[in-house]
Formats: structure tokens, C-alpha cells, sequence
């Protein structure tokens, strides 16, 4: 299957300092794909560069067939890739509804609207008109996620969905993953917990220090190969 | 006493008018206008142009009129294709560009009308008067300016509570890259913000041009009005902008009052006192 | 576990001046001689001509350093140029005292006026701390221009200096202001080479970070506001002895700013060559264009307009990124110097 999504060498910096040293990452349609390692590994500035907040060559990133590196975040979200980006970053100056509609300013068309957002997050109907950072984290990250899915995307972004967050909470996040995915969403999570990232995932990236370290089906991995090329430890010679 | 409160609630809905463009901008885009006075005087030779170039065949109420969709343009253009530029952390480059606007806008008026000040003949509705009981009398046109201001503040409050332009104003000034991750053209929304700032300009010039008479070098005063009324009133809210710019101008009645050497020493001297004491001004709008 | 590799340290210079820049410190001591000879062969409209460059380079330099350095854009600094002058004044016509003493005691009580004026101001920012400030400089002048004793809004003359004759009172003025050029430039140079100097510029590029490092920003940003004041006063007290006539519209116009916002802009904000490549440009079109009124001074708005837009480092900001020069440097460079061979490289981190 050709890829969806992908990525060529992919270098980014911020200012004179370098956070990708050239990644290599494929998609394709209806996967789940999990990107996990330790803080300042590359992982959200790797999303930021794919959704065009973070200077990415043109021919370094192709979407649908297409190169988008470097465009503008508008055009790439128009063109049906979003992103719950990390830390929520809700408008404080907005409500909850007025946060969702913001979401659809890209006005795609699909089965995403504010009643499927709804009946999905039923606290957020209730909660509508209320500003959306007075709101708990975990139902912030509600309103983030289909902030996201408002502009109905053919490619979702989730940049830490688990941050600050309980396990419980968490795990309520997480249950509504396959009304999502069950359309045939294609999803990128870029997760913390491990375990987490493992069960909902079918493939795993693992980043290091801007570098791909590992890649694999979840399934396949083991733990001892995830740790090691989490921490960046080579291997014990026996 | 009664008369110097009405006089004041009367100047403050004149002071509204020059600081709504001023508190739209700023709540915007964190751009402080230092021109913002004398695009005000700008609008009103603009009007007084438009007055002399139709000779009497046009009211002056319709030449000003003529002026709105102008000013809209210039403002949506200067924001576009000038102030988009000097946006950043550093406030200095939008206060050096606005403040050498405002040179050149003096000097160009200077050029073109000489210091001589001017007026717009509005055929006695400047010195007409309503009987408000007793023995006092108010002017029919700063009722006018008033029932102005108020319906602009409640149409600006409107725009932002309740459109989806709004909306974004509200969105990109809490946080541009997000807005823009939305799909929102920043510079596009910020270019539309100044345009409407600049219809409020051009309103605000055109009825200082009527009330009394204005020279090019006026600007500088009506700016300082302005950034105290929005001060006072508190930052983030329309009506706080217009609670501000009639505080404002009942203290400045109150001082002419006392002595007409102090009257505006008086408002700068209450305007400081707040900012002292209050600084986030008397009805400023929390952000979640 | 892994093992870091061992590299031999390197030794580090800090560079703190350039060839140039020793050149030009010779080449300015013999500058300042010879303008100090002037007075016996040059005519006295050059000297009054200095005098006011002199003045204006005082104060765009001091505004410079509360802009460029702490970061602070005021459009209200005319407050103390115009404060220094009147205290000028009034210590002069009232006190006895001899005007030249005056100015720097003018300049003292400006740098003193700042703090409660501080106390007000620094509750605002960026953009509005600009404006305020302009208020408050408006305050001043309406406030002396209420003053009956000084002149009220027509203002006086500074008749402490009648007695003397022309000749001497024009020389002395002009090595006075020769002197505050001199003690200003040196003033500002050492304080931003010094540790107060880093200070300022890490509490400009990240106040936050600063703060946590240990950086005391609130009475730094105090200290400078103070010496801009004081700074600013020294060249309104300055101004008005040359001038012999103060009023609150001349002494606390907006203009004073306008004009050392221009010079700083032109040339390069936060670098010390700025404010005099500004002045100096400033002054050529001063004197080749200023017939011209109002077409000149909407000519120099629209230039510092462009130059905001376009030359974001002013103009001697583009020198100094394109072609690397810099003649008071304040930067440090840090050198690679290679150990000598036959030197142990010794287990050092």
C-alpha cells in the first residue's frame, strides 16, 4: 500500500540548534501509529514540522502524494491533516462550542460535527458555553481532541494526549480511540506511556535524541528492545 | 455640578469614539497605535476635503459617510502591507512606525492645509441645544456623538461575542500559532481588525471635525485621551473602554471647572492615580 | 555504559576588542583634542552648532541605553531633558548658582525624579509603557507651565549668565559640552562592558531567565531608567545654558524624542555607534534640508519608517552584520587558542 503520510531524511531546527537529524516515517491509510521517547527526543517538534509550524523542507514531507514541507499550517490542515497539539492550548478567550468551531474553520467535509462531538464527550454538551480553560485537563483535552476532528481530517495528529493527566482519565480519552479510528481515521499518537502506546497502536516509532531508534509492529517489539531504544543504551555484549 | 457631570458623560462618549480603535487594536494584536490621534485628524481633513471638493452640493454627513469604506480600505492596506511587518515581542518596531506615521501625517496636513484650524460646517447643528429641564440646555450634536459611541461600543462587543469574525479576533490574539494551525490567516484577520479600527477613526475625526475646530497638529492630545480612557476602563472590554473614556472626561470637566488652565492636567493627573492604584484598570476583563 | 570520548581541552581567549576599535580609541583622544582647541580658531557658529548636536546626541545615546539595552521604549524621556533644564534654570536665577555647576546638578535632580516617576511608569509595557510615559512628560509641562515664578507657559531666560562676556560664556559652553559628550560616551561604554552590562542584556533577550539566574531585573531596570534620566537631564541643562531661554513647550516637547528615536533608529538600535552615526546623520540633514520644514521632517519620518521595515539593525546594525565592524565593542568573542605542542592534555571532564 503506498503511503499516506511520509517523511524523507527529515531535518528541523530551531534557530542554529538541530532536533531532527534526518527521520524517516511512513503512513498509511487507517493505521495507528504510535510515536514514543524520552522528552526532548523530537517527538512534537517531528509533528509540528509535518503540520507546518516548524520549518520542514518542501520535498522532505508528502502527503497524499504531495510535498507539503514548509507550508503554511492553513493550507495543510485544509488539505486534511490536523493536530491536538501538546499541552491542549485551548483559547482561554473562547467557550467550549467556541473552541469547537474554531476547528471547523478549515470546513472539510465528513462525519465530524458538533452533535458526533457530543454525543462522543457528553460533558462537553454540558459544558458548552463555559470558558474552555475553566474546564478539568482531562475534559481539555476532550475539547482539544475534537477541536481536531472538527475539521475532519483524513490524518489526526495527537501530541501527548496523556499529559498531566490521571490514568483514569486516560483511559476515558483513549475509549473513544475507535469511534475515531472506526472510520478509517488515520491516527499518529505520540505517547509517554508505553504501555499505552503499545496496546492502542499496531506500529511503533521509537525516537531518540532527533533520530529514529527503533521501528516496529507493536506486537513484535519486546519490552527490553523498547527500553533500549528509549534510553539510547546499547546493548550488553554477553 | 449636575451640569458638569452631563458635560463630561457627554465629552467621555467623544473620547469612547477615539479609543475603540485604539482598545480594538490592541486587544487584537498587541499594536499600540502612537498615530492613532492623528489619523483621527486625518478623518476629519479627509471630510473637510470631501466637504470643499463637492463645493455645497453634498451634506457633510454624506461626504463622511463617503469617507467610511476609505478609511476601511487604507486601514485593511496599511495593516496589511505596513504594520503586519513591525509585529513581534519587540514593541519597538510598531511604535517607531506608527510614531514616524505620525510625523508624516502632520507634516502632510501642514503641507496641504496650512496650520490654520478648520471645521466642518454642519449648518448650525453644532450650536443647537435641547432643553433638559431647569435651566439647562445640552447640544444636539454631542447627544448625537454620545447615542454614536454607544452604539458602536454595543456593535463592537456584538462582533466579537457573537461572529464567527469575532471569533477569530478572539482566537488569534489568545494564541496566533494555534489560530493558525486552525486554518486562520493571522495577517488577513489582523488587516481586517485595523480596517474596522480605522472606520471607527474615521467616525471619531469626522465628528471632532463638527464639534470644534481641528489643525494638524491636534493628534497628538486626542491620542493621549485615547490610551487613557482605554487604561482606565481596563483592558479587554468595550464597555470598560467607554466606562474609561467617561470617567475621563467627567474628570477633565471637573478641572476646567476648578480652574481652565488645569482641566486636562486634572485627567492626566486621575488617569496616573489609577494607574498607581489599579493597574489593570476598573472593569478590565479576566482571561481564563 | 557508554564512554564519552577523551578530547584534548582547548584553551579559550576572550577577545574583548577589536584592531579597529584600538584605532579608533587613539584616533577619538585626538579628536577630542583638537575639538577642544576649536574655541581659538573656529567660529562661534560652529561651537553653537556643536553645542546642539551635543545635546541631541546626549540624550538619543541615553535613549539608546534605556531602549536598546533595558528594553524600555519611552516616548516620554523630554520629562527629564526638559526637568534637568528647569532646574537648571531656576538654580541659576534663584540660587546663585553658577549655571556650568548647575548643569550637572540639573542632571542629578532629573536621575532623582525618576524614582517616584518609576514607581508609576513601570506598571505598564511594551507599547503602553510608551505612551505613559509621554503622559507623564506632559504632566511636567503643564505643571511648569502653571508656574508663574519660572515663566508660566511663555517661559524665561536664564539671566544667571549676563554678566559675562560673550566670547567666554560661547567657549566655556562649548568645552562644557565637549565634556558631557566625552563623560556620556565613556559613561555608557564602561557600564555596558561591564558585569551590570551582561545584566542588561540578558534581562533584554529573557527576563525570566535572567530573574532565575540570580539577576536582580526590577532594580537593574530601575538603575537604568535612573541614568537615562540622568543622562536626559544633562542634556536639557545642557540645551538651555547654550540656549539662554527655556519654555515648557521647547523644554518638554515630544520632538526631543522624536528626534533621538530617528538618530537611534537610522543608526541601530542597541549599539553604541548607533546614536552617533544617527546624530551625525541627523545633523547633514539638518543642515542641508532643514529649509525645506515640513517636507524635511515628513521626509524623516517616512526614512525611519523604511529603515524600521527594511534595515531591522538600523544602518550601522547592516555594517556591522555584512562587513563585521565595530568600533566600541561590547561583545566578547570567544577564540579557540591550541594548547603548544608538548603540552600533557590533563584528564579534565
Amino acid at each position: 500500500m503506498t503511503a499516506l503520510l511520509s517523511t524523507h531524511a527529515l531535518k528541523a531546527f530551531y534557530g542554529d540548534a538541530q532536533a531532527l537529524f534526518g527521520i524517516d516515517f511512513s503512513l498509511v491509510q487507517g493505521e495507528l501509529v504510535a510515536i514514543i521517547g524520552a522528552n526532548g527526543a523530537g517527538k512534537s517538534t517531528f509533528l509540528k514540522s509535518l503540520t507546518g509550524l516548524v520549518r520542514a523542507p518542501r520535498e522532505a514531507i508528502e502527503f497524499k502524494g504531495r510535498p507539503i514541507g514548509g507550508l503554511p499550517p492553513g493550507d495543510i490542515v485544509r488539505q486534511g491533516l490536523a493536530m491536538v497539539p501538546e499541552g491542549r492550548r485551548l483559547f482561554p478567550s473562547l467557550s467550549v462550542e467556541e473552541n469547537l468551531l474554531m476547528g471547523a474553520t478549515a470546513a472539510r467535509r465528513g462525519p465530524w460535527n458538533l452533535q458526533r462531538l457530543y454525543a462522543l464527550f457528553p460533558i462537553l454538551a454540558q459544558k458548552r458555553h463555559q470558558p474552555g480553560t475553566s474546564l478539568s485537563g482531562g475534559q481539555q483535552q476532550m475539547v482539544a481532541l475534537g477541536r481536531a476532528l472538527m475539521s475532519n481530517p483524513e490524518v489526526l495528529l495527537c501530541d501527548e494526549l496523556s499529559l498531566g493527566l490521571a490514568p483514569i482519565v486516560i483511559r476515558e480519552i483513549y475509549a473513544a480511540m475507535p469511534t475515531i479510528t472506526g472510520e478509517g481515521m488515520t491516527v499518529v499518537i505520540v505517547e509517554q506511556d508505553v504501555t499505552m502506546a503499545r496496546q492502542v497502536s499496531q506500529r511503533i516509532y521509537c525516537f531518540q535524541e532527533g533520530r529514529v531508534s527503533l521501528e516496529g509492529d507493536s506486537g513484535d517489539l519486546t519490552r527490553e528492545q523498547i527500553s533500549q531504544a528509549y534510553f539510547g543504551i546499547e546493548a550488553a555484549h554477553g | 455640578m449636575v451640569e458638569t457631570l452631563v458635560q463630561g458623560v457627554l465629552l467621555g462618549g467623544l473620547y469612547t469614539l477615539f479609543a475603540l480603535g485604539q482598545s480594538l487594536m490592541f486587544g487584537v494584536m498587541r499594536l499600540t497605535n502612537t498615530a492613532q490621534g492623528d489619523f483621527i485628524i486625518l478623518g476629519a481633513f479627509a471630510v473637510i476635503a470631501g466637504v470643499s471638493l463637492t463645493g455645497d452640493a453634498v451634506a457633510p454627513w454624506l461626504v463622511a459617510l463617503a469617507v467610511l469604506p476609505v478609511a476601511f480600505g487604507f486601514g485593511y492596506a496599511l495593516q496589511r502591507y505596513v504594520l503586519n511587518g513591525t509585529l513581534g515581542k519587540d514593541p519597538l518596531p510598531s511604535l517607531v512606525v506608527t510614531f514616524g506615521l505620525s510625523i508624516v501625517i502632520q507634516n502632510l496636513l501642514l503641507e496641504l492645509f496650512s496650520a490654520d484650524p478648520r471645521a466642518i460646517d454642519t449648518g448650525g447643528l453644532s450650536t443647537q441645544g435641547i432643553a433638559l429641564g431647569g435651566a439647562m440646555s445640552v447640544g444636539v450634536l454631542p447627544l448625537v456623538v454620545l447615542a454614536i459611541a454607544l452604539v458602536a461600543t454595543g456593535a463592537l462587543q456584538w462582533l466579537f461575542a457573537r461572529t464567527a469574525l469575532g471569533r477569530s479576533f478572539r482566537a488569534v490574539s489568545d494564541d496566533r500559532e494555534i489560530a493558525e494551525l486552525m486554518g486562520l490567516n493571522a495577517k488577513k484577520v489582523y488587516a481586517f481588525a485595523t480596517a474596522i479600527a480605522f472606520v471607527l477613526i474615521a467616525v471619531a475625526g469626522a465628528l471632532q471635525g463638527m464639534r470644534t475646530t481641528v489643525s494638524p497638529s491636534d493628534g497628538p492630545l486626542l491620542l493621549l485621551f485615547a490610551f487613557e480612557a482605554v487604561i482606565i476602563g481596563g483592558m479587554g472590554s468595550f464597555w470598560g473602554t467607554l466606562a474609561g473614556a467617561m470617567i475621563l472626561g467627567i474628570t477633565q470637566q471637573i478641572g476646567f471647572r476648578l480652574d481652565p488652565g488645569w482641566g486636562i492636567w486634572f485627567g492626566h493627573i486621575v488617569f496616573l492615580v489609577v494607574l498607581v492604584l489599579r493597574p489593570q484598570g476598573l472593569f478590565p476583563k479576566t482571561r481564563g | 555504559m557508554k564512554r564519552m570520548t577523551n578530547m584534548p581541552p582547548t584553551l579559550v581567549a576572550v577577545e574583548r576588542a577589536t584592531a579597529a576599535s584600538r584605532a579608533a580609541l587613539a584616533v577619538g583622544i585626538a579628536l577630542v583634542l583638537v575639538a577642544a582647541s576649536l574655541p581659538w580658531w573656529g567660529e562661534s557658529s560652529w561651537m553653537r552648532e556643536f553645542v546642539e548636536i551635543a545635546c541631541y546626541f546626549i540624550f538619543a545615546m541615553m535613549w539608546n541605553l534605556l531602549a536598546g539595552y533595558g528594553g524600555m521604549v519611552s516616548i516620554g524621556q523630554q520629562a527629564f531633558f526638559g526637568f534637568g533644564g528647569y532646574v537648571m534654570l531656576m538654580l541659576g536665577n534663584f540660587a546663585g548658582v553658577n549655571p556650568f555647576v548647575a548643569i550637572p546638578l540639573g542632571a542629578l535632580a532629573a536621575g532623582l525624579v525618576a524614582i517616584p516617576v518609576s514607581f508609576v511608569a513601570f506598571r505598564l509595557s511594551g507599547g503602553y509603557f510608551a505612551i505613559g510615559t509621554w503622559v507623564i512628560a506632559e504632566v511636567f509641562r503643564l505643571s511648569f507651565a502653571n508656574v508663574s515664578a519660572v515663566g508660566g507657559g511663555s517661559g524665561t531666560t536664564l539671566t544667571a549668565l549676563r554678566g559675562i562676556e560673550k566670547a567666554t560664556r560661547e567657549s566655556t559652553t562649548y568645552w562644557m559640552a565637549l565634556a558631557c559628550v566625552v563623560a556620556a560616551v565613556a559613561l555608557v561604554y564602561l557600564f555596558l562592558r561591564s558585569k551590570r552590562g551582561l545584566a542588561l542584556l540578558a534581562i533584554r533577550d529573557n527576563e525570566v531567565a535572567a530573574e532565575s539566574q540570580g539577576i536582580p531585573v526590577a532594580r537593574m531596570k530601575l538603575a537604568v531608567y535612573v541614568v537615562a534620566a540622568f543622562g536626559a537631564g544633562l542634556a536639557g541643562a545642557l540645551y538651555f545654558v547654550g540656549n539662554l531661554r527655556i519654555s515648557p513647550d521647547a523644554a518638554f516637547s515630544v520632538n526631543w524624542t522624536a528626534f533621538a528615536i530617528f538618530m537611534v533608529v537610522i543608526g541601530g538600535i542597541g549599539r553604541i555607534e548607533g546614536p552617533l552615526v544617527g546624530a551625525l546623520i541627523f545633523w547633514a540633514l539638518n543642515k542641508f534640508l532643514s529649509d525645506y520644514g515640513t517636507w524635511y521632517l515628513l521626509g524623516l519620518g517616512l526614512l525611519a519608517i523604511l529603515v524600521t521595515l527594511f534595515f531591522k539593525q538600523g544602518l550601522w546594525g547592516y555594517a556591522q552584520q555584512r562587513w563585521g565592524w565595530s568600533l566600541f565593542p561590547t561583545q566578547r568573542k570567544l577564540s579557540p587558542v591550541h594548547a603548544p605542542a608538548g603540552v600533557k592534555a590533563s584528564s579534565r571532564g
